[in-house]
């Protein structure tokens, strides 16, 4: 009863989390653009009931700047894990399958891409790309799929020396078949794990490179843009434009982290009976 | 459709020395041999060369004087020593019995697996019962040669009787060749035709 409480709790957990986050995204997608418009009226304004998070010198309020500025980052964060999450399934199984060769080429990319800081690379293709949401999506994407491939070759190059994959192979079985029958359903719980931790890193990376002027355009309300305009009215006494919008992020980055923590404990077979 | 080994030499790894030197053997469909040698002396090695599992470093093997098929069903099952390894994890029993063929309904029973069992997880069923999926699924996917690689060592005498009871009769029925790899010899006597000691490297 108890091994099934606390396996209960960290699904209601994870469910809580995913809402919060689900929350956020859609309250971002929806709110009209006037609750963030510049009123020259209101301008630096300090925390209050009706601006809760402040209003910047434009007089936009911080508050819904953020809301919308968290759920850029999330889209963000969510088109690039996923694809990268993708990109490390396939490459990694290619090259756990393919001849030595594959293989080669493949760890010589990995360790090529870990090689340089992943910020360099990102504000690198991203520049390449022509700035924008396009740039900094396949920036992100091309960065992050490095440590999931190892992981998923790893894991491909156990199960392929199972007896029960031999078993399979002289029950006259195809390659395709073991891939989807025997090895897939052991690679999902890696796979949905490896794909939630990668967001919190897409997240701050997608936030660093629109801090340092590489990422998302100036308009756009994004946690890094409203970060790096903080930092001219810090020394002015203006704390609340950068407090309240990096505490945001992150406790969102540490909340979808926890999320993956968890929901690794629940899909590990072996964890979850403890 | 006789199975042989000719001059077979194995080694697992370059520098290791040989585990099986020059073995030459030869069984004929329908018959039961029974492999005896004292534990470490290369039986399920060779076990698994002949079931197509490994490839010999020189010599062959031939059924009906050709090569194993390389694809499709190998006409040469084996049945492991370790039923835990052998089986998916993930898996319910009911696919690892249908990877290979039909369920039968008269094998089920005569093998003694429980219907509820089909629904079950291998790491809810003991190694005997699993080793009882194993055998039946090696049945199950019409293989002309049975290898058992010491598949009664962790099972009572009464289980042990009953499967083999019922390989021994499935085996007539078909007209399947059948090894016995085994390191008891009483077990070897009161089933095979012949015994082939490993060891001595003579028919006794
Ligand atoms: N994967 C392997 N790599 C290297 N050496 C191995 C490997 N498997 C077995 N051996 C060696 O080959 C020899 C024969 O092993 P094998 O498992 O065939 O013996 P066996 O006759 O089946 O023994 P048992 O009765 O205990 O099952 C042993 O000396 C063992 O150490
Ligand atoms: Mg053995």
């Amino acid at each position: 009863m108890k091994k099934l409480n606390r396996r209960a709790k960290t699904l209601l957990l994870c469910l809580c989390l995913g809402l919060l986050l689900l929350l956020v995204y859609i309250s971002g997608l929806l709110i009209p653009e006037e609750a963030y418009a510049p009123d020259f009226m209101a301008a630096r304004l300090s925390p209050s009931l009706r601006h809760p998070f402040g209003t910047d010198t434009l007089g936009r309020d911080l508050f819904w700047r953020t809301v919308k500025g968290l759920s850029v980052s999330l889209t963000v964060g969510i088109a690039a894990s996923c694809i990268s999450a993708v990109a490390a399934l396939f490459i990694g199984i290619a090259a756990a399958v393919g001849s030595k060769r594959v293989d080669g080429l493949i760890s010589w990319i990995i360790d090529l891409v870990m090689g340089v800081p992943h910020t360099v690379l990102i504000i690198l293709i991203s520049f390449v790309m022509g700035r924008g949401l396009k740039g900094l999506l396949v920036g992100i994407a091309c960065t992050h799929w490095c440590s999931l491939a190892r992981l998923i070759r790893s894991e491909v190059m156990q199960l392929r020396a199972k007896d029960y994959v031999a078993v399979s192979r002289r029950l006259g079985k195809s390659g395709g078949w073991i891939l989807v029958n025997h090895l897939l359903p052991h690679l999902l719980p890696q796979f949905i794990v490896g794909l939630i931790l990668m967001f919190p890193h897409a997240i701050l990376h997608e936030a660093a490179v629109s801090f340092l002027g590489f990422g998302l355009p100036p308009e756009q309300p994004a946690i890094g843009i409203i970060l790096s305009e903080s930092m001219k009215y810090l020394s002015a006494g203006l704390w609340w434009p950068a407090v309240f919008p990096g505490l945001t992020l992150v406790l969102i980055v540490f909340l979808i982290d926890k999320l993956g923590d968890n929901l690794r404990r629940v899909l590990d077979p072996y964890s979850a009976q403890e | 459709m006789p199975l042989e080994a000719k001059n077979l030499s194995f080694r697992y790894e370059r520098g290791l020395p040989l585990v099986l030197e020059n073995i030459d053997f030869k069984i004929e469909a329908g018959e039961v041999l029974a492999l005896f040698a004292p534990s470490g002396y290369g039986k399920t090695t060779l076990a698994k060369l002949l079931a197509g599992y490994l490839r010999p470093c020189s010599g062959e093997i031939l059924l009906n004087g050709a090569p194993l098929p390389e694809k499709g069903v190998c006409p040469v099952q084996l049945i492991s020593q370790h039923p835990e390894k052998a089986i998916n994890p993930r898996w319910r029993l009911k696919k690892v019995l249908e990877e290979s063929g039909e369920l039968r309904e008269d094998m089920l029973s005569a093998f003694g697996i429980e219907k509820a069992w089909l629904e079950r997880f291998p790491r809810e069923l003991s190694g005997g019962e699993l080793q009882r999926f194993c055998v039946a699924r090696a049945l199950l996917s019409g293989a002309e040669y049975l290898i058992c690689d010491e598949i009664s060592t962790m099972l009572d005498v009464i289980t042990q009787a009953q499967i083999w009871s019922v390989v021994l009769s499935e085996a007539r029925k078909r007209n399947m060749g059948i090894i016995a790899v085994t390191h008891n010899m009483h077990l070897a006597r009161r089933i095979a035709h012949r015994v082939f000691d490993l060891e001595k490297r003579e028919y006794i």
